[in-house]
This record gives C-alpha cells, structure tokens and sequence, in this order.
C-alpha cells in the first residue's frame, strides 16, 4: 500500500513525487486519486510511474489516473507525453492489446422492454459474439485482406456491410488512424489475428446490456447531448482490443528494441519493459506504423461485434436496428500513442502522448472531435466491474492538465489468483442472477477473477477525476446483463 | 508441479516461479506453468497433434522468452493447447538454441476447462537464473 510520506499534497486528488525520489527522474510524477485511493494503490505503481518519469523526452510529469495499479512497464492508468524530436516510443507504455477501447450503444428500449427477453438476448448475444480463450469470429478472410482491414480499421467494416457510416465519426481517429503500414507487420502478427475479428476475448473483456436510470443522470444537459433521453434507457457497453494480432505486433517490436535501444542508441532504463526507441529512429517508426495497424484492428474489431449486436437486436425485436435506436455514442481506445496537439510552457505543440489504461478526454472545442460533440466535450466510457456498474462521463476543459487523460474503469484491486482464491465462479453467477444481472461466461474461474470486490469503488474514481477537473460525471449505467469473455 | 502461481505481483496479471534442476527442467515447467494459466488441467489436453519447435535467442532468458511465445502463438494461430516434451538446449558461441516437439490438440470449450487467454510474456521483473539447486525463472503474463 502507498505511503502519503512520499508524496507532495499538491490538492486533494492530486500528489506529486519529486524527483529526487529515484536517480534518473528527468521530471515529477503526479497521481490522480482521491486519499483514500491513494493509500490503497499497490506500490507497484510508485515504482512503475518514477521509472517511466526517466524515459527521455519526457514532458511535464509522468501521470497516473485514479483507477491506476500495478501493471508491467508503465503502470495499468499511466499516462506520459514524449516530445517527439527527443523523446521516445515504449510497447510498455502503450501495452500489449493495443487498442483495447470501450465501445458505447444505445437503443430506444427501455428497461421494461428489455426484461422479459433479458435472459434471450444475452444467450443470443453469447452465441453470436464469441469469447474465450482462442476464440474465432464469423469473418472467413484472406491472410492478405486482413492486411488490409488493419490498414483501414472500421473503415474497411463499413465497406463491407458491418455497420453504419455514422459510426465512424462516432470513433476516435473515425475508426480508422492515419499512417498504418501494414507492411511494418510480421506475419506472425496476421497469422495469431487474421481469423479473430469480431472476437472479446477473454479476461476483463465483456458485453454488457445496461440501464441508465433516472436518478443516475448526473448531466441532463449532457445526456441529452449523447442520446439518453428516455427513462430506463437501455444500452450496451463493450470492451474489448486487437487479440492475437495486436499482442504479437508488441511483442515483435519489444524483441527489436531490447536489441537497438542500449546498443545502438545508448538509452538506458530501469525496467526491460520499459524498452523503447527514439520516435523519430527507423525502429520507432516501424513501431509507430505497425502499432497503428493493430489500433485498426481493434477499430475493426469493435465495429463488428456492434453488427452482430444490432443483428441480434433485430432479429429478437423484429425490427429495423435503426428503428430500435441502436446508435453509437461514441469509441473510446485505452492503450494508444498519438501525436496529439498540447499546449507546453504556453505553445501549442505536437507532443507523443502514451496512455496505458486511460482515456483521452477532449474538452468542448477540441478540434479533432466530431461537430456534434464539439460543445459537449469527448464522450469518456468507463467500464466498471460486471457487479457494479460503468459511466459515460465528458471531457472537460481542465484535461489540459495531463494532455487531455483520464481513468479507463474501475481498476483491480485484488490480484485474479485472489479473487480466485475468494469467489467461486458458479455461485457468484448465481447471486448475481439473483440480483437481476443475468451473466454468460465460457469459464466460471474466468468469471470468479472478474468479481465487483476484486475492483476498486467505480464511483470513488469518477470522483476523483471530477474533483481533479479532468472528466466529469454524465451518466451511470446499472448492468443487467453481461457476456464476460 | 516444479512452479508456482504468485498471489501479489502485478494486480490484474497472472505472475509465476517456476523451477528445474537443469535447463531443460525449468523450461519444461515454464511451458506447463504458461499453459495452465489458459487451461484449468493440462491432463484434459490429449496429444494428438505435434508440432516441433525451434528458436534461438542471444542469451538465456530470452530464450525461454520465445519458447513461451510460441506456444502463445499457437494457441492463436492454429488454436493448439500444446505441452512441450523431449527440450533440447544448446549453445553455439553467444547463442542459444532450443529444440523441443510439443503435443496437444486444438482447445475446445467443451473439453478442455479453459480459463483465460494470455496476451504475452512481459519483461516487468522477467528473469532466468541459476541457484545452488540448479535453474529457476519468474514470469509476468500479460492477461
């Protein structure tokens, strides 16, 4: 558990640790959390941030959100921005499932609607959108063609019949980012990836129908501005990356850069998963390309498993998905790098922002948003504990204080093989039934890992990024139904 | 079991020791100890399909790295649980070498009680050593 006696109070939700605190920090760091989130964080994270806060071209502070934890490299919430011209490119910054996002959909429906199919749509939903280990999608394509899906992201879904053209403004970078090359790819990569979109994925992975009820509407202003307009409302909330294909593209270029990083460009560092290279080298920039592609991938990915949700809706209420409302709100991506425009010691700049479990929060007026949430701010999906429930919060102003990021969920308190240890899967499925949330699984330990206590209070981190003036509270949404991958 | 699961290490992770008195022993355990965060029991996985493999690395403990990584692979690829038997290890100059055939069959949910995917082996407190009772590893995967 963190000590308070390593940190610099600089308000009530955020604490900085100087740089003497370890040899090598090239600027402070700075964590988001509440005091009591705080204390709770494992050490792991202080540990984690402080070496991230040596990588070189490191601006302003090495953050991390307050649903962080101990991770690998940077810490699971950590967020650094490099200036590109010095800095440098890390996988560990970023994380293995580049990508992983939250995908957020309305409907029409309310909560009255949906319960007397709840226990149907789910076990329709199991079926359609595979999970587990190894899982497989519906998708039958070339080893080449799947080179060019993560070359286009959604973009090339839409071509193809598994969505709406709407969607893609609704999606970061509009579903697809600029300057992936697909040439930059191994074919390991395609080989582990080509035959698994439209897949979860297993873990903390999951498909969620739930309600967002009156009382929980924190912004009616907002909320209207992003479609929740009925009582009860229903949605559907996934999450889920790029699978096989984008772990395989980190791994690669982790290899590579052990080789080049002390060799060749004489960095040095303090965790091997921290291994990096300058952003402009040729071996940052083949990263930086094919790390794209694996952000489309999961672009791709996510716009596929929303087809098979508006499939699955249609048929069950024999209707038109557009009749049943099912529009997306927005796409938001959790383990990124981009070259995003911020403002550094007064000048607006590109700086390298990593994010490795959050999300970037756009204030109103952000440019790169779409025009209908230019007033509002960037839709932020917090996705909380399948027992608990998950939020639709705004981007604000204030953001610019750690380059426009904040938290991506709940964050794990408790260790799987505790939660294991703790909960037995079948049980808690039944409890959970019990209490009106009705939940498919393809493994019960799976499901047991996953249980709400083994995560931190999602409210007390909503809280946390309000009072720090990074994202504010729009929504809460209350789980009703879930297929965990 | 020469391995063993670790409760506090790396929070929404699975981090494993694993152990061996040579070489061969300890890789052997670090496949068993990788496949079984993804298979509740190993002895559900009929050997049925073999696949040998080959890799090379420039020191030690990247080549376990690779190893692991194969079979993480293979489950993607292929969609082969596979278990690593007849591990050969060599050194030639400032590289390794490693030989080994694994058997298994393609996962099935219904058979096998699968538990959750892994992404990949991290390099986060990652190491290969020798003690005085002969070869052990500690590993983070990636969940």
């Amino acid at each position: 558990m963190a000590s308070l006696s390593n940190f610099i109070r600089i308000s009530d939700t955020v604490w900085e640790i100087s740089t003497s605190y370890k040899e090598g920090m090239r600027v402070p760091a700075r964590i988001y959390a509440t005091e009591k989130l705080l204390e709770e964080m494992d050490d792991g994270v202080i540990d984690q941030v402080t070496n991230v806060a040596t990588l070189p071209g490191i601006l302003k502070y090495a953050y991390c959100m307050p649903d962080g934890h101990w991770g690998y490299g940077f810490p699971i919430g950590g967020v650094a921005a490099m200036d590109p011209k010095s800095g440098v490119i890390s996988p560990g910054g970023i994380g293995f499932d580049v990508n992983c996002g939250m995908r957020l959909v309305l409907t029409n429906l309310t909560f009255d609607e949906v319960q007397p199919h709840l226990k149907g749509l789910v076990d329709k939903l199991f079926q359609r959108v595979p999970a587990g280990v190894g899982s497989t999608g519906f998708i039958k394509i070339s080893q080449s063609e799947f080179r060019r899906v993560v070359e286009l992201g959604a973009r090339w879904c839409i071509e193809n019949g598994y969505g709406w053209r709407e969607d893609l403004e609704r999606t970061e970078e509009n579903g697809c980012i600029a300057g992936a090359d697909a040439s930059k790819v191994s074919n390991k990569a395609v080989e582990r990836g080509f035959k698994q979109i439209g897949t979860l994925g297993s873990g903390n992975h999951y498909l969620e129908i739930q309600v967002a009820r009156p009382e929980h509407i924190y912004n009616a202003e907002l909320a209207r501005a992003f479609g929740i307009t009925l009582p009860n409302q229903v949605a559907l909330m996934f999450h889920c990356g790029s699978r096989g294909f984008g772990h395989q593209v980190a791994t690669d270029y982790l290899q590579l850069f052990l080789k080049v990083m002390e060799k060749k460009y004489g960095i040095r560092i303090l965790d091997r998963e921290l291994a990096c290279a300058p952003f402009h080298s040729k071996e940052g920039q083949d990263y930086f390309a094919a790390m794209k592609c694996a952000v489309n991938m999961s672009f791709a990915n996510r716009q596929v498993i929303l087809h098979r949700v508006r499939e699955v809706f249609s048929d069950f209420f024999h209707k038109d998905p557009a009749e049943l409302g099912l529009h997306q709100v927005y796409d938001v991506a959790h383990n990124t790098a981009k070259l995003e425009r911020h403002e550094v010691d007064g000048e607006i700049r590109e700086v390298l922002v990593h994010r490795k479990g959050a999300t970037r929060a756009f204030g109103p007026g952000n440019p790169e948003l779409p025009e209908m949430y230019r007033k509002t701010g960037q839709p932020v999906i917090l996705g909380g504990s399948m027992e608990t429930g998950s939020y639709l919060l705004a981007g604000v102003e204030g953001g610019a204080q750690t380059f426009f990021s904040t938290a991506h969920g709940s964050g794990r308190s408790m260790s799987r093989r505790q939660a294991k240890k703790k909960f037995q899967g079948k049980k808690l499925q039944e409890d959970m039934e019990q209490r009106g949330i009705y939940v498919r699984t393809v493994s019960y330990s799976g499901l047991a890992e996953e249980a709400g206590p083994a995560y931190k209070n999602i409210d007390d981190v909503v809280a946390a990024t309000e009072r720090a003036g990074i994202s504010k509270p729009v929504v809460r949404f209350i789980p009703i139904g879930n297929v965990k991958g | 079991m020469p391995y063993e699961y670790l409760d506090d290490i790396a929070t929404s992770d699975a981090a494993f020791r694993a152990w061996g008195d040579s070489l061969e022993e300890l890789f052997g355990a670090a496949a068993e100890a990788t496949m079984n965060v993804m298979v509740g029991d190993l002895e559900t996985i009929a050997p049925t399909i073999s696949r040998i493999i080959r890799v090379e690395a420039d020191a030690i403990d990247m080549l376990l790295f690779e190893l692991l990584q194969e079979l993480i692979f293979y489950k993607d690829a292929e969609r082969l649980l596979l278990r690593v038997s007849d591990l050969q290890i060599n050194q030639e100059g400032d590289r390794f070498f490693l030989s080994a055939e694994a058997r298994g069959e393609e996962l099935d949910m219904e058979k096998h009680d699968l538990v959750v995917d892994v992404k990949a082996v991290t390099l986060h407190r990652y190491r290969v050593e020798q003690t005085p009772q002969g070869w052990e590893a500690m590993v983070i995967l990636d969940i």
